[in-house]
């Protein structure tokens, strides 16, 4: 663990985004993770995606679990809010703050044990009610905090640095995401950022659950020869499917990249420059069927896969309050016994 | 983009700018860790196996090695690299016992030189410990050259002069003082092995204009090396109370400050260009101007003016220049009162004792025809270093052509060939010592340089020996230290171990890592492509990056690292050495230790050292 501090090095003259931000405005206190783990090269990734995405650190909230990945948030944009929960609990807790404050960018970093065993319950009903959010999974097939089992992203025949080779069935949070009807499916690799950010980017950008698994390799105990999660193995087999322009970008595109847009709520349009031949990432049971294709083969589909602006979110179904919590008038937010005994006797 | 070829020691030690500007290529970050650890004798060593006079060269080196330090070009100031010189030689104590000596045994070889300026005093330090027998010849009474007559004593005093001069001497040269060689011919026949001219440019310009001639301006006007040199033997004394000094040079600067201490109460310096077209280094003239010395520019010396035979002014045209200062028109004239001027307009060599017919060569303004990295003459076993050999230029200079005379000489006397020239060696040692610690101070320490401290004004003028700059205090040399980036202490990075985590390059404070698909991308685009943010495009210097750096010539600044190509995907990573702080985060954040940071250790061929040829022949 590194003792010192990235400096600050005043001659370097680095570009501004759009609110006048340099790309050191969003990162935070050096990472105490191992060197070389691919949550710190994924943490990078959002930290490019924040800032060409021009969002103010003071309006994003970043939310967590437990494990290795869950700490990352510490290590990023230093002026944002932070929650790190219990093990599994982070859908939860950002569902919460999102009915109570819809305004803010509700950034969620869970691990591939913390969102797929202990917190798979709240991750699919995270998806399900299309909670306002990004939902990372930084994915390493290991329970890295715990010095390397399995986890249930491990592939059967992996071998775990202690030798054992993995029988259970993985879980594979896109075609879990597919079947509770997910409207933002994305798999990305920590180790290749030019993919990782456009589609970080569209996350921050779409209607509601984002969903993006990134594989990020553990270096520590899941980066050996006979692993199916190593730096090597995952380049051999990353299959890029997608390729995306968020939509912060697409307006310097010419009309000739087009093969398939989307237009996002909030304006603008999340732009696919290339998907191979009879794939639709709209539509559910083309991705299905491309996904256990691939699978089968034993190859890692990378690329925004599936994506459906259409579902309201959370908050567009339940009716709930434009204006954030606090800042509503108290006589609004507690408008006093007669009011409830109104409410009350209309009901009952 | 090819890959570079680090196998060629020349890509790391451009790398470390000072070291590479310096014409003597002192280790200037391992002396200012030295410097740092208290261990300033050592540091005064380090320094003396290089550049010979530390304590000299700590107060007056034209200090190359400072335009070029990498940490000007992180926050716009070098690291104070001359002073902490000077502190590790003030500081260093009796060093008598570290310091080489003679051999016990001599080689029969005999060797002279001509001057006993910094020049020749290097070929005896260098050749004496290898059993040479050196006798240097002096026409004046007391070594050390332009350092002793030029230079005056209220920057550099005669005490730290004389025990560095004298530590070369005592070794065993034989100084004959008092003894110019007025024919190389007799100096041939003397049946010496090796001749070394080391007699410097010895003739200061003399001004040539109406005037000059007339009884009364004699005694009143001074060429500045003669004046100076007056002034240092103790012959002159004194000066009127207005004085001109014509010329912008560093000379003026010692004249016009030695004519403050002498009397001179209005001291006026007089170029003819505009101030930004000067030559003197801008701390000399800071100085200057803080003794009270006014500048003047923009005027030509016209004539000088003499009534009743007494010399009482000057007459300049006024000039207007263009933008660039290179075509001047006359606007004008002006008289400027002056009890005496002391002219300040350069030097020049002047052979007059070397007949032409000895198959020494020379070419234009009696410039001897001398091989560059040799210092070889047109005849064989005639060497020339310093002023002598390309016209005047600096100690540090002189010091650098005397250690490649001197391995030229001895090359020359052992029979071997003289333009064959030994390797120069480097080694490269890992500093890692465990998790997050290296052997050196790794951490960026953002403090800005130190000022050097002077004695007050009122105290300055006391005596003509009164040091004018004081050394940094403990708390300086504390700050100073930490400034220096330890550029040699090298990223070196093995492409074999790579998994392209791009964990250095996220970590990479000044961005100047990127990993680059080189048959998808022009060797430019790759880069300003870096992820997501094009920040190493904004560094600036993407330009170099097309070129493939390892070429360029020069410095850190511009040059660029392209490893093979990487085992994962056959990408290359690129690194641009200009702004790296070598802060060793990338070999910190590495998994593999596949960037790692490495001390290289450069040793430059001197005097005896050995070659396979050499071993053979002295077999
Ligand atoms: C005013 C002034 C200030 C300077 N300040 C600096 C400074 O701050 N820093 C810096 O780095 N450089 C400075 N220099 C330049 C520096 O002093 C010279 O570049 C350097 O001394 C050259 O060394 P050298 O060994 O070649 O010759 P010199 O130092 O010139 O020594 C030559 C010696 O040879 C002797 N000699 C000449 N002809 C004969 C002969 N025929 N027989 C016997 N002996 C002979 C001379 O008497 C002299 O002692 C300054 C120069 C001047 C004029
Ligand atoms: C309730 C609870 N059960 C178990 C643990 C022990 N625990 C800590 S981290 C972790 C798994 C983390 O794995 P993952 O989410 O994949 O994170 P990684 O470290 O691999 O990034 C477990 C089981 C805990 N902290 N809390
Ligand atoms: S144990 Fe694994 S997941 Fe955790 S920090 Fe180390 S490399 Fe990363
Ligand atoms: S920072 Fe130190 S090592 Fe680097 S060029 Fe400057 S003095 Fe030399
Ligand atoms: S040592 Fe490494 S991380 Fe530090 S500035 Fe240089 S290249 Fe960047
Ligand atoms: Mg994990």
């Amino acid at each position: 663990m590194p003792s010192i501090a990235k400096p600050v090095i005043a001659s370097l003259i680095l570009e501004r985004n759009a609110i006048g931000l340099t790309i050191r405005d969003y990162e935070g206190p050096m990472s105490t993770l191992c060197a070389g783990c691919g949550h710190d090269s994924t943490t990078a990734a959002l930290v490019q995606a924040l800032w060409r995405a021009s969002v103010w650190p003071h309006r994003v909230v970043k939310l967590s679990g437990i494990g290795c990945s869950s700490k990352t948030p510490t290590y990023f944009l230093r002026g944002a809010h932070g929650f790190n929960s219990v093990h599994g609990r982070m859908v939860p807790i950002a569902t919460g703050a999102n009915a109570a404050n819809r305004d803010l960018l509700y950034l969620g970093i869970s691990g591939d044990g913390d969102a797929l065993s202990i917190g798979l319950g709240h991750l699919s009903h995270g998806i399900r009610r299309n909670v306002h959010m990004v939902h990372l999974i930084e994915n390493n097939g290991v329970y890295g905090l715990t010095k390397g089992q399995f986890s249930p992203s491990a592939d059967v025949g992996s071998r775990s640095h202690r030798g054992e080779h993995n029988t259970l069935a993985p879980i594979d949070p896109i075609r879990l995401g597919l079947s509770l009807g997910a409207t933002f499916l994305a798999r990305g690799f920590s180790g290749d950022k030019a993919h990782l950010v456009p589609i970080l980017e569209a996350a921050i950008a779409h209607r509601g659950f984002a969903l993006v698994d990134v594989i990020s390799p553990c270096v520590q105990f899941n980066n050996h020869v006979g692993s199916t999660k190593s730096y090597a193995e995952v380049r051999a087999h990353q299959l890029q499917v997608t390729d995306v322009v968020p939509p912060q970008e697409t307006a310097a595109l010419s009309a000739s990249d087009q093969v398939v847009d989307v237009a996002v709520p909030g304006g603008g349009i999340i732009r696919f420059r290339s998907l191979p031949s009879h794939y639709d990432p709209t539509d559910r049971r083309s991705v299905a069927a491309y996904l256990e294709d691939h699978a089968q083969r034993g190859e890692v589909p990378t690329g925004l896969l599936y994506l459906d602006e259409s579902v309201p979110d959370v908050h567009e179904r339940a009716g709930s309050t434009a204006v954030p919590l606090n800042e509503l008038p108290y006589s609004v937010l507690c408008p006093g016994a007669d009011a409830l005994r109104a409410l009350q006797d209309a009901r009952y | 983009m090819i890959p570079t070829d680090v196998t060629d020691a020349t890509y790391y030690c451009q790398v470390v700018d000072c070291q590479w500007a310096c014409p003597a290529h002192t280790d200037v970050p391992a002396y200012i860790r030295l410097v740092g650890q208290g261990r300033h004798a050592e540091a005064y060593m380090l320094n003396r196996s290089t550049n010979v006079f530390p304590g000299i060269l700590g107060r007056t080196c034209d200090r190359p090695c400072e335009p070029a330090c990498r940490r000007g070009r992180v926050d716009d100031e070098p690291v104070a690299i001359c002073r902490l010189k000077r502190v590790a030689a003030d500081l260093r104590g009796n060093v008598s016992a570290l310091a080489p000596r003679a051999a016990r045994h001599r080689n029969a070889k005999r060797v002279a030189a001509v001057g006993c300026g910094p020049a020749s005093l290097t070929v005896a330090n260098d050749l004496l410990p290898l059993g040479y027998e050196v006798t240097i010849f002096e026409a004046s009474t007391a070594p050390g050259g332009l350092m002793r007559t030029s230079i005056p004593a209220f920057r550099l005093p005669t005490a730290v002069l004389d025990e560095e001069t004298s530590a070369v001497i005592e070794m065993g040269a034989e100084v004959r003082y008092g003894s110019p060689v007025t024919s190389m011919a007799a100096l041939l026949a003397d049946g010496y092995d090796a001749v070394f001219v080391g007699s410097g440019a010895p003739k200061g310009n003399d001004l040539d204009i109406p005037g000059r001639h007339e009884p009364g301006a004699a005694a009143h006007v001074h060429v500045s090396l003669d004046w100076l040199a007056s002034i240092a033997f103790g012959h002159v004394r004194s000066i009127g109370r207005r004085v001109l000094v014509i010329g912008v040079g560093n000379t003026a600067m010692d004249c016009c400050r030695s004519a403050r201490r002498l009397g001179g109460a209005e001291v006026r310096v007089v170029a003819r260009r505009p101030r930004a077209f000067f030559k003197a280094s801008s701390w000399e003239l800071r100085d200057a101007l803080d003794e009270g010395v006014e500048v003047l520019t923009e005027r030509a010396p016209r004539r000088f003016v003499v009534e009743d035979g007494r010399l009482v002014g000057m007459e300049f045209d006024v000039l207007q220049w263009d933008d660039d200062a290179t075509h001047s028109t006359v606007v004008g004239s002006e008289l400027l009162p002056a009890d005496d001027v002391v002219l300040a307009i350069g030097q020049e060599n002047a052979f007059p004792w070397i007949e032409r017919d000895l198959g020494i060569e020379f070419a234009r303004w009696d410039l001897p025809v001398v091989d560059p990295v040799t210092m070889a003459s047109t005849r064989p076993g005639v060497f020339f270093g310093g002023d002598a050999a390309f016209g005047p230029k600096n100690i540090v200079w002189a010091v650098a052509h005397g250690h490649e005379a001197a391995l030229s000489i001895d090359r020359h006397c052992q029979g071997l060939a003289v333009d064959e020239r030994p390797a120069v060696r480097a080694s490269l040692v890992s500093q890692r010592m465990s998790v997050g610690e290296w052997s050196y101070s790794n951490d960026f320490n953002p403090v800005g340089r130190q000022e050097t401290p002077h004695v007050e004004l009122s105290r300055r003028f006391a005596d003509l020996g009164v040091e004018v700059e004081l050394d940094f205090t403990p708390a300086q040399v504390a700050r100073e230290i930490e400034r220096c980036l330890n550029c040699d202490v090298q990223t070196q990075f093995s492409a074999a171990l790579c998994v392209e985590c791009d964990a250095c390059i996220d970590i990479c404070p000044v961005q100047c890592l990127v990993i680059v698909d080189d048959a998808a991308s022009g060797a430019n685009g790759a880069v300003g492509a870096n992820g997501a943010n094009g920040a190493v495009g904004a560094n600036g210097a993407n330009g170099a990056n097309g070129a493939n750096g390892a070429t360029t010539p020069g410095s850190g600044a511009g040059l660029v690292f392209v490893s093979t190509p990487l085992p994962h995907t056959g990408h290359v990573m690129v690194k641009e050495e200009d702004l790296c702080v070598h802060c060793g985060l990338c070999a910190e954040r590495c998994p593999t230790a596949a960037w790692d940071m490495a001390k290289l250790h450069v040793t430059h061929p001197r005097a005896g050292a050995q070659t396979s040829e050499r071993v053979e022949a002295l077999a």
